[in-house]
């Protein structure tokens, strides 16, 4: 590669990125917090296959085509999510998961 | 690069379904549209026709990224049937609790149209869109009531899972492709055997399992399916139940039977594992429970228990087993609910001790419900204990305690499934007059009677058809 960069560098980026998205997604209360965290770890994912890409496949662009979709994909679920977050405040004024609790969690 | 269009043919008239179903209820005046349901159903049927008659059509298209087998054709034909019975069965009840058929039906399709194109992935970004195509259209499905905050609660909740379980499942295949430099599931496996692996490798397979698992609710990532089940319409439940749980299972089998036959010492003991605390806490949690969807749910975690004692095996034998099981297991799922949802539209009320008496009002529903359960208990001569048979039978010689653990389990469930019979044959109802269902909830509970009785006598044709399905995906 000749950039003086090796892989470990960017797993050791993404595995922390992970670990701090599923440490939010699972501790925060607030439902744009967990939202925000997830999309962390889809950040962590993106990462890991775009390097990958380059010190795996070169020539074939795979990893980045795949980082793409994931991309797209969750443009539209964090839609859907925000369209539930303003339906539910509607109904009872609060984005709180601990306030959702007409269902045993 | 040529591509044989017509490999794909049942997915693009799938999708043209879904289109036109959509456009024309934008375009019938808004009366009309509670037809729209009919529409659908012929549509679906014969997309059904279609499915059966390319049973044949055997290939790959686009260098292996969509694979076309009579292994995933049996699956497709499964989700089919599973959409086409929830579109039957549920009519009355989506005019009268669901609302806006308009957007319903075509979002349905559009959840087949994702278990269809999972089911057939030859890679992970295939896997990953038709997974999500799925999984974003049952959202929508289960918050469907949004003047119900029950239900809006469950479609939050499910978000938020399976947006969790997503990005584990990516990570995981991310991981995957960084240890073997493929995306392409047959390329993983020649990697795996041409002796790629490591940490790497082992870490993807984790996650992937714990991604997967979560959609076919295996314990302990069964968390979200109570909720979610009891929140949701009840035709959304049984679709969520049968043919999203089938689609799983078919990618479940393409990615660890398949791709992964090579480190099987790494995986098998660990999905042995998930499989024998499905079936512990399904069926011991679904004892107190006094809502009949709820203990449906956790039946349901049991039953996902089950079915992986098929992968346990990883033979082809273990493959059969688990496509016999999805197949009958669709029909006493919908049944059942289908029994739930006319009830409900009826009395309003999901509640067990509302049931009482349910054989004097309704007797052809009672008969059905009784007559599911204990084929998803696996009393002989129902088709749920050959179902059993064969699942058990492939992992007899390896894995006993699995077997025997199963075994003992599904006696515990016999007593909660018959805790239900008891209350609507021995009680004596409170409002005897009696509950008419309509012509085609009859029809579809007619259906999944039949089906269970006739495949627990004579199992031997569809099993003959899933041995079939099941060689084709072990000669590559």
């Amino acid at each position: 590669m000749g950039t003086g960069l090796n892989p470990s560098y960017f797993i050791g980026l993404s595995a922390a990125l992970f670990a701090i998205g599923m440490y939010g997604a699972l501790s925060k209360k607030n439902i744009i917090s967990v939202l925000i965290s997830i999309e962390l770890m889809l950040c962590a994912v993106n990462i890991n296959l775009v390097a990958f890409n380059k010190f795996l496949t070169p020539d074939a662009f795979l990893g980045q085509i795949f980082a793409i979709f994931i991309i797209t994909v969750a443009a539209a679920e964090v839609g859907l999510g925000l369209a539930l977050i303003i339906a539910i405040s509607r109904r009872r004024e609060t984005n709180n998961l601990d306030d959702l609790d007409w269902l045993r969690w | 690069m040529n591509i044989d269009f017509s490999l794909i043919t049942t997915e693009i008239v799938l999708a043209i379904l879904g289109l036109a179903t959509f456009t024309l209820g934008l375009i019938i005046p808004s009366n009309a549209r509670k037809n729209l349901g009919n529409f659908a159903l012929l549509g679906l049927i014969i997309v059904l026709g279609i499915a059966v008659y390319s049973w044949p059509h055997q290939g790959e298209i686009l260098g292996g990224m969509y694979i076309v087998d009579n292994f995933s054709s049996f699956f497709k034909i499964v989700s089919l049937l599973a959409a086409i019975l929830v579109t039957l069965g549920f009519r009355r009840y989506v005019v009268s609790n669901v609302g806006n058929y308009l957007e319903y039906y075509s979002t349905m399709i559009f959840a087949t149209l994702g278990m269809i194109v999972m089911i057939s992935a030859g890679d992970f970004i295939t896997l990953y869109l038709g997974l999500e195509l799925m999984t974003i259209s049952f959202i929508v499905l289960v918050a469907f009531r949004s003047f119900d905050v029950k239900s809006l609660e469950a479609g939050i909740k499910y978000l938020l899972l399976a947006g969790m379980s997503s990005a584990v499942l990516l990570y995981g295949l991310s991981l995957v492709y960084g240890a073997t430099g493929t995306i392409l599931f047959t390329g993983v496996a020649q990697s795996i055997s041409a002796g790629s692996g490591g940490l790497l490798l082992i870490v993807g397979l984790v996650m992937l399992i714990a991604g997967l698992g979560f959609k076919i609710s295996a314990a302990p990532f069964h968390m979200w399916s109570p909720d979610v089940y009891e929140g949701a319409p009840t035709s959304v439940t049984a679709f969520l139940a049968t043919g999203s749980k089938a689609a799983s299972f078919a990618i479940v089998i393409r990615i660890f039977v398949g791709s992964f036959s090579g480190i099987q010492e790494h995986w098998v003991m660990l999905v042995a594992v998930l499989a024998a605390l499905s079936m512990l806490i399904g069926n011991l949690v679904a004892i107190p429970q006094t809502n009949i969807k709820r203990m449906l749910a956790y039946s349901s975690v049991a039953q996902a228990g089950y079915i992986m004692v098929g992968i346990v095996a990883a033979s082809q034998a273990g493959v059969k087993g688990v496509m016999f099981y999805s197949f009958i297991y669709v029909f006493a799922t919908v049944g059942a609910f289908t029994v739930v949802a006319s009830v409900y539209n009826k009395i309003k009320s999901d509640e067990i001790a509302d049931y009482s008496g349910l054989s004097q009002r309704a007797p052809l529903a009672a008969t059905t419900l009784l007559v599911c359960m204990l084929s998803m208990a696996g009393i002989p001569l129902l088709a749920g204990f050959v179902g059993k048979f064969y699942l058990f039978m492939a992992i007899a010689d390896g894995y006993m305690w699995l077997v025997l653990l199963g075994l003992i389990m599904s006696m515990v469930s016999v007593y909660y499934y018959l805790r239900v019979a008891l209350v609507m044959f021995r009680d004596d109802p409170e409002d005897p007059t009696p509950l008419r269902m309509g012509t085609s909830v009859n029809v579809t509970l007619l259906i999944a009677l039949v089906v269970t009785v006739f495949l627990g006598v004579y199992p031997g044709p569809l099993s003959d058809i899933a041995n079939t399905a099941a060689q084709s995906f072990f000669i590559p």
